[in-house]
């Protein structure tokens, strides 16, 4: 293999980068819907031909998938070794979930790219479809306990055989979904961003040679190895130990717990997720390629600067054993999976924050609030509002916590309340910032929000939530308080009702002038709140994000 | 027809560079004096002076940063928020966003405190319909009560105000009738947009700059009276066009991008008038690299720009891509092993290793002044007399040279063509990324350091050509004088294209062009004449975002003769340039209307700039220097770029010089003189 002086190295990186991340903004510009148009619930990147390692991945992607596609690359890989034939112009496309990670929702588009007869690497797309039919519109069923009541599952097949769109799978997508308008699009918004993908690398194969770029995605992933290993060697060698909790898995009502045992010895890093629950009959499980990915996720949070490759895993060891809630497979649902991998990742910032408090972080608010809100309009037709809601970050070493921000998986941004009410029979009655969610701490967490929703529909609106963060609040580190729990609740004729399982409720009606109120979590506070300067609480305190009565209890602040 | 002289103004950070043309003699003039940071008004002045003015001068215009400035600096006025009941913290929770895409730490800080942020009774739904009539009283009761917390301006902002504009006019009616100043900015006249957080920030920003923004141009005002200046003054707007004071007034945020908007529009006249319509724009700072793309003579605009984190201004702008590789860029290898240039910078304080002014970290500027490409003897700006060039390459062998094992010229020449290859991707970015063929383009530096690097970029790009113009560093004050008068107006409509009532929205259509038109005639500038342009944002029901739609139609006899087929074709061709999949049988949606008047200004002759007719080659002259090249000495021929006459060629290896810019012409490039004066760099 030619070696690549250090100068062309650096270029080649950034042209490659620049690739993934065109990809990116061609199918977010042109997607249907919005979870992928606004929320870039989406990822594209460039995947090593033998291995399905990630070379390159685009910057602007959903954080989650950067570590999740290369399992979805290499299980088209697999099918191929297994002997399905593969030829210049294939396309595949699949949304299994135990083959590639994440949930149903989620289609992947994997093409290979040839070089004079051989895979020189292949290129992919992820991006997540609005529906794919299942017991609950949007597939967030939080009832579910086996993978079929939450969509359809689509092995790896060819979409694409040779240049040749496949009709036939076409209309296998299309009957099995209750918006397939939303997903030919988003699927067309896919193969933009793959021929696009597909056209630069050609080029830069063109201009450079096939030997030199194999030369640059080797020495890129060594550097982001050792990149990986300069960061490890910052923490103190030793054995971390940090657990938090889901409320239940919404079919049985038992909290699941989520344990790092963490140990950093010469340049590595050990993960081991052993003392986790058990796999559960609810919609949370999530599988090991998922773990991974979110691992991935949590500490590029923590080291910003690592790069987007496989190299960086490459000083880091799992342990995850199949019959926990984060090794599950067939047929355990997981269209929740959001919620268990925040949990997983709050427990990578809590154990990081033991073996080094100056830089710990407290945790985010911890859930993504899957609120579904769904009827018929006068003229019959249904329609389906499905949004994800923000809350407060974190307490940290250089400042308080950011409030209503989006979940560290994803640079989601949320749909403006105009945009809704204008394409849903739905009235904000208030959409604010959440006074005392914020936990304590010499700097305090960041606030969640309150949303306040009315039924606008002549008819009967029925509502859904997969949440989390009910029973377990978001925690505090190096002395910090805890952020406060998400509250749900609905109108009925006789006053406000609750979910019985804290986060999790299905099959709720309202009727026209009742209301929905969705209170998020604040995020953990940072160090001890007796260190938080005066004039800092009386500004919370003018400011409406703390009570003077919280500012006594919690800070025994007086005037 | 005017005669007498019309002056540009770009009122940078560090100087104020004045462009004064003189219709009666054809001839021009430059000035560049320092500017004075926080009192802006005495450069301005000063530079004025230096031309002998102002009170001989026909007009006027500026390019200010004074908006951009106050925004970044969070140094706008105390600001009061009016809004819907349940909504005031919109300001405040963005779009749910974070400062980046990694890493959980970071605040944000909004323009108006939440304790200035004061809910009213009211509320209109999506469709238009008044749900709540507003609650007057409480509207009066809130302003009293910003007023007594010391606000100088105030935002009303209504949810759906772009649907159904009633409540919101009702209230803004009750707060100007109490408030003591013209600082009111109202949602659905500053923005009749659809999404609340857009919306709100724009009005909330444009409230925030009203009294700063009238503050500064009240002083220039009444320093330009005092003059004697009899004449008209201007500003110019992010989108490139010209405005009144009185609007700029109104509506300062839409200065937010004054500056370098001037500099893309002399940079679109300077390329066309050379012969090229397809040209893109490169300005190297200190800290980073603009780039901004001309097609077909003309400037793309954006619909929005973030000025800071959660900080939004939607209003058409000039696009700047802005990369972080500027001259005080520092350069370094990471933990990995692999050379990076930025994006920390040294800036301009303490600056590079060979300011000498205690930056040890070499950076873009010293690795070009290592290279022998910078004169050490000969700093631009005048502040500095020598630059250390020893300093520059220990800093530089330590840094960059050590850690990869090469001498510290090759790795000074590391350093330079890491960078170019940053700056080769914005122009990547902006060019390729977009479909056109950089094959039909010329990069065109303006400001100090972008002709150092220009003809690198050509090579690594693909670009046509370069054009280095005359005068790089006045480029935005000559763009002050060429604009043209413009006025952008923005309407929501949601309407289905099938089955369309063409006769509805031509009356709108017809009625916006008047609307708009009359803001420019009221500027009172000469101009040729007023073109109305239409754009549409449409998309395919269901998606959220939208393609522009530029519609083939002008107001004639008092309609626009617009149609649904019209429409449809437009909307296909520019879906198709967008994402060359169409997807037909699928229903299409036009939601906004966008509608532009622009007073096309007389011509302005830029052969005025050209050479003297007497200048000589031998004249130009100025012998030769070692300047390192592909990783070795070469002798390079050096000329004072003004003195070289029209049609000179010079081949590269050369160094061309002049005082605000350093021309580099590599090898294998040769450079010549067109008839305006301009470089144009090309290969052999």
């Amino acid at each position: 293999m030619t070696s690549l002086d250090p100068v062309t190295l650096a270029v080649l990186k950034g042209r490659l980068e620049q690739i993934a991340d065109e990809m990116d903004a061609t199918l977010y510009r042109s997607a249907f819907n919005p979870i992928i148009a606004e929320a870039r619930d989406a990822c594209h990147g460039l995947y090593h031909a033998e291995t399905g390692a990630t070379l390159v991945q685009g910057t602007k992607g959903l954080p989650i998938f950067v570590g999740a596609m290369s399992f979805a690359v290499q299980a088209v890989i697999r099918r191929v070794q297994n002997g399905t034939p593969l030829e210049p112009g294939d396309t595949f496309i699949f949304n299994d979930p135990y083959e590639g990670g994440t949930h149903l929702n989620d289609f992947r588009l994997v093409r290979p790219i040839f070089r004079d007869g051989q895979v020189f690497c292949w290129i992919a797309s992820v991006g997540h479809w609005l529906d794919i039919g299942g017991n609950v519109p949007g597939g967030y069923n939080p009832r579910a306990t086996e993978s079929h009541q939450e969509g359809v599952r689509i092995p790896p097949v060819k979409l694409i055989r040779a240049g040749a769109m496949q009709q036939d799978i076409l209309d296998i997508l299309n009957a099995n979904s209750r918006v397939p308008n939303s997903n030919w699009g988003d699927l067309n918004g896919q193969l933009n961003a793959l021929d696009l993908g597909e056209r630069r690398l050609v080029q830069l194969i063109d201009e450079h040679g096939e030997a030199k770029l194999q030369s640059a995605f080797a020495a890129l992933a060594d550097r982001a190895a050792a990149l990986m290993e300069a960061e490890i060697r910052t923490l103190p060698e030793g054995r971390y130990s940090f657990e938090d909790y889901l409320d239940n898995d919404g079919v049985v009502d038992e909290r699941l717990t989520i344990a790092l045992d963490m140990t950093i010895r010469d340049g590595r890093m050990m993960l081991d997720f052993s003392r986790s629950s058990a796999a559960c009959l609810g919609p949370i499980n999530i599988s090991r390629a998922t773990s991974v990915a979110a691992c991935y996720v949590a500490l590029k949070h923590a080291f910003p600067d690592v790069p987007a490759n496989a190299g960086v895993l490459r000083p880091i060891e799992f342990v995850i054993p199949d019959d926990t809630v984060l090794g599950a497979g067939p047929p355990r649902p997981m269209a929740g999976y959001t919620e268990t991998i925040l949990r997983l990742i709050g427990v990578i910032f809590g154990a990081l924050g033991k073996a080094k408090p100056e830089r710990a972080t407290a945790a985010p608010f911890g859930t993504i609030n899957a609120l579904s809100l769904s009827g018929q309009r006068r003229d019959g037709t249904r329609w389906v509002m499905f949004s994800f809601f923000g809350g407060g970050f974190g307490g940290n070493p250089e400042t308080d916590g950011l409030h209503h921000a989006n979940n560290p998986i994803s640079t989601a941004t949320i749909p403006p309340a105009e945009i809704l009410e204008a394409a849903y029979p739905v009235m904000f009655t208030q959409w604010a910032l959440r006074p005392d969610s914020g936990g304590v701490g010499q700097h305090r967490g960041g606030v969640g929000a309150v949303y306040e929703i009315e039924a606008l529909s002549p008819g009967t609106t029925e509502v859904a939530l997969l949440g989390e963060r009910g029973r377990y609040a978001p925690f505090g580190v190096t002395g910090g308080g805890e952020g406060a729990l998400t509250r749900f609740a609905w109108q009925t004729e006789s006053g406000w009702d609750t979910p019985p399982m804290a986060s999790k409720v299905v099959g709720v009606k309202i009727q026209a002038g009742q209301r929905v109120r969705l209170e998020s979590p604040g995020g953990g506070g940072w160090g001890d709140p007796s260190k938080r300067p005066k004039a800092a609480i009386a500004r919370d305190i003018r400011l409406g994000f703390v009570s003077p009565e919280a500012a006594a209890r919690d800070y025994g602040y007086r005037e | 027809m005017t005669s007498k002289p019309i002056v540009g103004v770009d009122v940078g950070g560090t100087f104020t560079d004045l462009f004064l043309f003189d219709p009666a003699q054809n001839a021009f003039r430059t000035a560049k004096v320092p500017s004075n940071r926080g009192d802006e008004a005495v450069g301005f002045m000063n530079g004025l002076r230096a031309l002998g003015g102002p009170a001989g001068f026909e007009a006027i215009v500026h390019g200010t940063t004074v908006g951009t400035n106050a925004l970044l600096e969070r140094k706008g006025a105390k600001l009061g928020v009016i809004t819907t009941a349940g909504f005031r913290d919109v300001l405040e929770m963005r779009r749910r966003d974070r400062p980046n895409t990694w890493g959980l730490w970071g605040e944000f800080h909004p323009v108006a405190e939440r304790d200035m942020r004061i809910e009213v009774p009211e509320r209109t739904l999506a469709n238009g319909t008044i749900h709540t009539r507003v609650d007057i009283a409480a509207v009066q009761d809130a302003a009293h009560e910003l007023l007594s917390a010391g606000a100088e301006a105030c935002a009303i902002v209504f949810i759906n105000s772009y649907a159904n504009p009633a409540n919101e006019r009702a209230a803004a009616a009750a707060v100007r009738a109490i408030w003591p100043n013209p600082h009111v900015s109202v949602s659905s006249e500053i923005l009749p947009e659809i999404r609340e957080f857009e919306r709100a920030s724009t009005t909330a920003l444009n409230a925030y700059l009203q009294p700063v923004v009238a503050n500064y141009l009240g002083k220039l005002e009444g320093a330009l009276n005092q003059a004697g200046f009899g004449g008209r003054f201007h500003i110019v707007q992010s989108n490139g066009g010209i405005m009144s004071t009185a609007t700029a007034r109104g509506i300062p945020a839409r200065t937010a991008l004054s500056g370098p908007a001037a500099g893309v529009i002399a940079a679109a006249a300077i390329a066309r008038a050379a012969g090229f319509e397809n040209a893109i724009t490169c300005d190297l700072g200190g800290t980073s690299f603009d780039v901004s793309l001309v097609t077909g003579g003309r400037m793309e605009l954006a619909a929005q720009a973030t000025i800071d984190f959660g900080l939004v201004i939607r209003s058409p702008m000039i696009e700047i891509t802005t990369i972080g590789a500027g001259g005080g860029s520092i350069a370094h290898v990471d933990r990995g092993g692999l050379l990076q240039v930025g994006p920390e910078s040294a800036g301009s304080r303490p600056g590079p290793v060979c300011y000498g002014q205690g930056n040890t970290r070499p950076t873009l500027t010293d690795a070009n002044v290592v290279l022998g490409r910078i004169n050490a003897d000969r700093p631009i700006g005048g502040a500095l007399s020598r630059l250390d060039v020893e300093g520059a390459k220990a800093a530089i062998a330590q840094h960059v040279g050590q850690p990869l094992g090469l001498d510290a010229m090759a790795a000074a020449e590391a350093i330079v063509r890491v960078a170019n290859a940053k700056m080769a991707g914005a122009i990547r970015l902006v060019s390729i990324e977009r479909g056109h063929d950089p094959q039909k383009f010329v990069a065109l530096p303006f400001g100090g350091g972008g002709a150092l690097h220009v003809g690198a970029l050509i090579k690594e790009v693909g670009l046509k050509a370069a054009l280095v113009p005359r005068f790089p560093g006045v480029t935005s004050a000559i763009g002050c004088v060429i604009a043209d008068v413009r006025h952008d107006q923005v309407r929501t409509l949601n309407l289905s294209l099938d089955g369309l009532d063409s006769a509805a929205l031509d009356a709108r259509m017809v009625e916006e062009a008047n609307s708009a038109r009359s803001v420019v005639e009221a500027a009172g500038l000469p101009v040729a004449r007023t073109d109305i342009r239409f754009e549409l944002d449409m998309h395919y029901a269901g998606q959220t975002h939208t393609v522009g739609v530029p519609l083939p139609v002008h107001v004639i006899g008092g309609t626009t003769g617009v149609s649904e087929a019209i429409i449809r074709s437009a909307f296909e061709a520019a879906y198709q340039q967008a994402f060359s999949r169409l997807l037909p049988g699928l229903p299409i949606r036009i939601v906004t209307l966008r509608t532009a008047a622009i007073g096309i200004r007389p011509d302005f002759d830029l052969a005025a700039l050209a050479p003297a007719a007497d200048a000589t080659l031998d004249a130009a002259a100025r012998g030769a220097r070692q300047v390192w090249f592909d990783g070795a000495w070469h002798a390079a021929t050096v000329w004072s770029r003004l003195d070289l006459p029209v049609g000179a060629l010079v081949h590269g290896p050369a160094i061309l010089e002049q005082p605000d810019a350093t021309v580099v012409v590599d090898p294998d490039l040769v450079a010549r003189v067109d008839r305006f004066g301009n470089l144009i760099i090309e290969r052999e």
